[in-house]
């Protein structure tokens, strides 16, 4: 069983990106699982084709204490068979998601969510590690993976940079490894070969690199993957390629993050920046 | 430097060379011989930080603090533990803050109030569960005149919106809510939690009572918790001196006497530590001008019921020497009965507060000598009120550890040790005479007229128990 666990900035395309590389992944025989560390609990909805309803959290605090509840009650099946859980947790500005996180894999952990014939764990974990609760799923013993979704733009590069800072320190006491960038294209300029350079900086691949296409949001209306909704499409074919490369993925690093000085520069080597003042 | 003060030195440095390096040079700091005179540069220890890990320490929190010291006691407020179960739970009354009235009906200061926290209540923040926590007492309780939010440390990690809370509720209830932000990771010691609590006096009730008139004789006692009765006795004697005492701060008092505190001649304060903030916010905010005073033991009562009325006009001093021609043959009674018994005993002190210097007046009436005192988490300006107090060349220290204060009684050999209860236990395996002197021991009081007969037979009790040589003493 491999555990693994996507991060990324905020509205890069994380969940998404997620969904429809597991979606192959299983129609290509593997058994998968996601769990949605987001309160938000917007990381299966494409599996199970509607929104959780049943949250680790929202369950516990229905029943009273997580220790009331049934793993059948918040561990649902959706497309092909992927097992599907979330987290849950508060509306934002109240209580600590964080703790919600470590609370829900706990009990999932506990009660036997990650069976012995499941071949792929994935974790969804909102926007940037900001406490302990959001860095749990790279904790010892759980995901030794972790893949950045990332695109060309300024703060989504930052945002990996930092994620690599927190991997590094996870790295260094529980042996969790980066295994590549994921560039979500925004069309950017030269962002194929500046996502590839970000990427040979920190030490790691950019190991695909997935085009902007909107399939992706005409699927996601309707509550599918690309896989589910259009499996002739070319952009399901983009996704079985990232799922292929993840599956046969042997490159794993400690990643070497940058100073914010050497991103910029990388920003500007690649005449973004100059661009931009240009135009000013 | 006298031969006293360097032997001191020397023995100090002696306890602490077992020390590594580090925690050496830092205890030192925290440990001196006394110099009463001030002048001796290396005589005064560093007080108020963070106590060095690795050692025992005995400090409380910010919470404990807050809750136990200051608001507790408020009889006829509601106080809410805000988190999960243990803060409350373990700090369930056991200052033996007394008070007249009928508990659950319009007393509530034996009761123990949580919100219980789960791990929804972290996962969801626990202001619903608070809020309902408010309306439902108030509901059950409709003669608690306040209702008091004390943090745990978990409140202030969520960032739970007490004060929103308090301000919405407060409107819908109209009684005073007041959020205290005490958790307990805040600050090195209880002492912070003084120092907030203080400041939720000032923003959430003072100023807000109803008193129908005010006389020239008002004054409110301050820093009185009516430990086993203190504040009783203390009241009495400022009522027999002519004084009208308005408010207790905060033993034995209601909000409403919170509130009207603002209207006093003359804000008297005993336990300086935890509510000089309170006095001198009532200072600069209403002109109320404070004094310290000291009612243990007659010779210190006696100075100051002199000094408090010389504050006030010719009939409150002719009250005072009345009051003081009347117990002082009572109290040489009280000393000619225990003074033969006690005379010459060495008595080592470790508690906080203002016990560490005003109980050393009260054991010299009794013959005794205070060979070593300190505090938990007294600040500088406790501990120049102390150096006077004490004989040159005593032993004071700050934030001790377990190990030095033994190594201090194995070197000074006092035929008695008051500390609180976390030593109680190695003083009593020690088989050394000890005197729980945070709450009396489950005595008291101690304040005043009425309470020195009390102190002066614990101390005899404890000194000259026959028990202390049936225990085995370690070799």
């Amino acid at each position: 069983m491999r555990q693994i666990a996507i991060y990324g900035k905020g509205g890069i395309g994380k969940s998404t990106t997620t969904q429809n590389l597991v979606a192959a992944l299983a129609e290509a025989g593997h058994k998968c699982m996601i769990i949605g560390c987001d309160p938000k609990a917007d990381s299966t909805r494409l599996i199970l084709n509607r929104k959780m309803q049943n949250t680790v959290m929202d369950m516990a605090r229905e029943k009273g204490t997580v220790e009331d509840l049934d793993l059948e009650e918040v561990l649902l099946t959706g497309f092909k068979n992927i097992k599907c859980a979330e987290s849950g947790g508060p509306e934002p500005g109240v209580g600590c998601a964080g703790r919600g996180v470590i609370t829900a894999i706990n009990f999932l952990e506990e009660n036997g969510a990650y069976g012995d014939d499941t071949d792929f764990v994935f974790y969804d974990v909102l926007g940037d590690v900001v406490c302990g609760g959001f860095a749990m799923p790279i904790r010892e013993g759980k995901a030794k993976e972790i893949y950045i979704v990332t695109s060309g733009e300024m703060m989504a590069m930052y945002a990996a940079n930092n994620i690599s800072r927190g991997i590094l320190k996870y790295a260094q006491s529980g042996g969790v490894r980066l295994g590549g960038l994921i560039c979500n294209s925004r069309k950017t300029d030269k962002e194929f070969e500046l996502i590839s350079e970000l990427a040979s900086k920190l030490g790691t691949q950019m190991i695909h690199f997935v085009p902007r296409d909107n399939e992706v949001q005409r699927a996601e209306l309707r509550r599918k993957t690309v896989i589910d909704y259009a499996p002739d499409h070319p952009q399901a074919d983009e996704y079985r390629a990232l799922a292929k490369k993840i599956a046969d993925n042997k490159n794993f690093v400690v990643p070497t993050p940058i100073t914010m000085d050497e991103l910029e520069k990388l920003l500007m080597d690649y005449g973004i920046m100059e661009k931009e003042e240009a135009v000013a | 430097m006298s031969t006293k003060i360097k032997d001191t030195q020397k023995m100090i440095e002696e306890v602490l060379s077992v020390y590594p390096e580090k925690s050496k040079k830092e205890r030192a700091k925290h440990l001196a011989a006394n110099d009463p005179t001030g002048q001796c540069s290396t005589c005064q220890v560093k007080a108020n930080v963070k106590s060095r890990p690795g050692v025992m320490t005995v400090r409380g929190c910010a919470y404990a603090g807050a809750k136990g010291v200051v608001w507790g006691p408020v009889k006829d407020q509601i106080t809410i533990s805000h988190g999960p179960i243990g803060c409350g739970q373990y700090s369930w009354w056991s200052r033996r803050n007394y008070y007249n009235g009928r508990t659950g009906i319009d007393a509530f200061g034996t009761m123990h109030i949580t919100t219980d926290f789960q791990e929804k209540n972290i996962v969801y923040g626990g202001d619903k569960g608070l809020d309902a926590a408010i309306k439902e007492l108030h509901g059950l309780f409709p003669l608690g005149r306040g209702i008091g939010i004390l943090s745990e440390c978990p409140v202030g990690l969520i960032g739970d919106d007490i004060e929103a809370v308090s301000k919405r509720v407060a409107k819908e209830i109209n009684i005073p809510i007041v959020p205290v932000r005490c958790e307990g990771f805040r600050g090195v010691s209880q002492s912070l939690g003084h120092h907030i609590a203080n400041d939720t006096i000032k923003d959430y009730v003072l100023g807000k009572g109803t008193l129908e008139k005010t006389t020239p004789y008002d004054v409110n006692l301050i820093g009185d918790y009516n430990i086993g009765g203190d504040a009783w006795a203390s009241r009495k004697i400022l009522e027999e001196m002519g004084l009208r005492v308005i408010a207790q701060y905060t033993g034995d008092s209601t909000i409403n006497e919170i509130g009207i505190a603002s209207k006093a001649r003359l804000n008297l304060i005993h336990c300086y530590r935890s509510m000089n903030y309170i006095c001198r916010t009532m200072e600069e905010n209403y002109g109320i001008p404070w004094m310290e005073f000291n009612f243990f033991g007659p010779t210190k009562t006696f100075d100051s019921i002199r000094k408090i009325a010389a504050r006030f006009d010719e009939k409150i001093r002719q009250n005072a020497e009345a009051v003081i021609a009347r117990y002082a043959p009572l109290m040489n009674k009280v000393v000619e009965q225990y003074r033969p018994k006690l005379e010459g005993k060495k008595v080592m002190l470790y508690v906080g507060g203002l016990r560490p210097r005003h109980t050393i007046g009260a054991y010299e009436d009794l013959g005794m000598e205070v060979v070593a005192s300190g505090y938990e988490f007294g600040h500088n300006d406790d501990y120049k009120r102390t150096y006077p107090e004490l004989k040159e060349g005593a032993v004071i220290m700050d934030d001790a550890t377990l190990y030095e204060l033994e190594e201090f009684t194995r070197r000074l050999k006092p035929d008695m040790v008051g500390s609180g209860i976390k030593e109680k236990y190695s003083y009593h395996k020690l088989g050394v005479p000890f005197r729980q002197m945070h709450s009396w021991d489950y005595s008291g009081p101690y304040h005043g007229f009425d309470g020195f007969p009390v102190f002066a037979r614990d101390m005899d009790m404890t000194v000259n128990s026959p028990t202390w040589g049936l225990i085995r003493r370690k070799k």
